[in-house]
């Protein structure tokens, strides 16, 4: 497509003001105020209406979205990368390939594409602490913890994580002490991190399956550690 | 472009607030414009970092007020007209033109599985030389363009060491204006944190980032 950049602007300019909303966004509010009674402002309602022209216009059909959205609702999520977790803490050579080749690793447990086509494994220690973020947008291992929560997405998290890592870890409730080494990693590419936590003390009994239960989704960001059940707590 | 997006080492944003059991999508709005933006690329009339852009684009007081999904809608309707899915009177009206054209066949639910796996393939098997070497020190160009790019503010200017060359990538800066692929070595750049932010910072921490040749230069 040969669209210069000064067209594409004025293009996504136009665009922007016909979402009534944007209105506000891209041109002055006064100017466009009157058009605001002629559309929702209800994001749901004007969701609604783009789907509708889409799906006429043939360009989406909407039982793809649905099922994209049942996939990521109940099929990608962080299971996938607690599996992987698990996996690399009972079987060394495992972990050894994970470490290497992140990518080749996680596809033999049959995990990849869509926010993993890249994926880099890096690994806490006694140490060394690593902690995930996208400060420029969003980027996330999709396809091994699915979905980012709103928290990573969020301006706090983006913009201090790089500049305050013990800060922002600290207000997940985890202390870490002065000598361990914080690396933190900016997702600015379409490579994707998996933090490989530390195992548990006194989880040496546990199998394999039952210490993917134990690895939570903010465990491999980086933002906690993975433990064992308090005593007394769950059954 | 030097735009509200490019957060990392910006102050006062307050807490990170984590919600307990966060749901995937808050609304059901929220899925469909996501799974829209996935369906609406699979035509091929914008990529992922033409999609970054027009996240960046929206205004910053705007960006910072709206909510994520929010945003995505905003960009999604700014790529499907701009990119000439649909117009904007198409918008407006909720319908399609008299007469237009019917697209056919959009990616079906069956399609989905394949969709996923497909993923976003941007390596490239091409040979580019490699302009610098794991181990050597390098800095971050000081460069300020209007455009997209994916050289933090933070690192500009900056010094580090390559870390890791992960091979030849399409890259982000021109992809997203559709200015051609310019494939080059992507690398993980080490920067002490020290480097970045002054003595505040602690001794041994460091920041990585995944900077291509064309950030880079000789330190």
């Amino acid at each position: 497509m040969k669209t210069s950049r000064r067209d594409f602007i004025a293009n996504a300019g136009a665009a922007a003001a016909a979402m009534h909303d944007l209105a506000h966004a891209q041109a002055s509010n006064q100017e466009h105020e009157h058009d605001h009674s002629l559309v929702p402002s209800d994001p749901a309602l004007r969701v609604k209406s783009l789907e509708s022209l889409l799906v006429e216009k043939g360009l989406v059909d909407p039982k793809a979205l649905d099922a994209l959205v049942d996939t990521y609702e109940h099929k990608i999520g962080p299971r996938n990368g607690a599996q992987i977790v698990a996996r690399a803490w009972v079987d060394a050579a495992f972990k050894k390939r994970l470490l290497a080749d992140g990518t080749a690793a996680i596809a033999e447990l049959g995990f990849g594409g869509r926010g993993g086509d890249y994926l880099q494994v890096v690994e806490n220690t006694p140490k060394i602490h690593n902690l995930v973020v996208c400060t420029l947008c969003s980027c996330y291992p999709w396809a091994v913890l699915g979905l980012p929560p709103i928290w990573y997405k969020s301006a706090a998290y983006r913009s201090r994580a790089v500049i305050d890592p013990r800060g922002v870890i600290r207000e997940f409730g985890l202390e870490l002490p002065e000598d361990v080494e914080i690396r933190v990693h900016d997702s600015t590419a379409e490579l994707r991190y998996l933090v490989l936590p530390e195992r548990p003390a006194g989880s040496e009994k546990l199998k394999e399956e039952e210490l993917a239960a134990l690895v939570t989704r903010d465990a491999m960001i980086g933002v906690a550690k993975v433990t064992l059940p308090k005593p007394g707590g769950q059954a | 472009m030097n735009g509200v997006h490019d957060m990392g080492g910006m102050q006062d944003m307050g807490p990170v607030q984590a919600e307990k059991n966060e749901p995937v999508f808050h609304e059901p709005w929220e899925g469909r414009v996501w799974g829209m933006m996935w369906l609406g690329s699979a035509w091929g009339k914008w990529n992922l970092d033409a999609m970054r852009h027009a996240i960046e684009r929206i205004p910053p007081a705007d960006y910072l007020r709206m909510s994520y999904y929010e945003k995505w809608l905003a960009a999604l309707v700014d790529l499907v007209t701009g990119r000439g899915l649909a117009t904007r009177g198409e918008l407006e009206s909720g319908r399609p033109a008299a007469g237009s054209a019917k697209a056919t066949p959009p990616v079906k639910a069956e399609g989905v599985p394949a969709l996923i796996a497909r993923g976003n393939p941007v390596k490239r098997e091409v040979a580019v030389a490699a302009r610098f070497k794991v181990g050597q020190r390098v800095r971050g160009r000081n460069i300020n363009p209007q455009t997209h790019t994916r050289l933090p503010r933070y690192a500009r200017g900056k010094v580090g060491t390559i870390e890791r060359d992960h091979g030849v990538f399409v890259f982000a800066d021109s992809n997203a204006h559709f200015q051609g692929e310019k494939p080059q070595h992507l690398y993980s750049v080490r920067f002490a944190a020290r480097e970045l932010w002054g003595e505040q910072a602690a001794p041994r921490d460091s920041v990585y980032v995944n900077l291509w040749d064309d950030h880079l230069e000789r330190a």
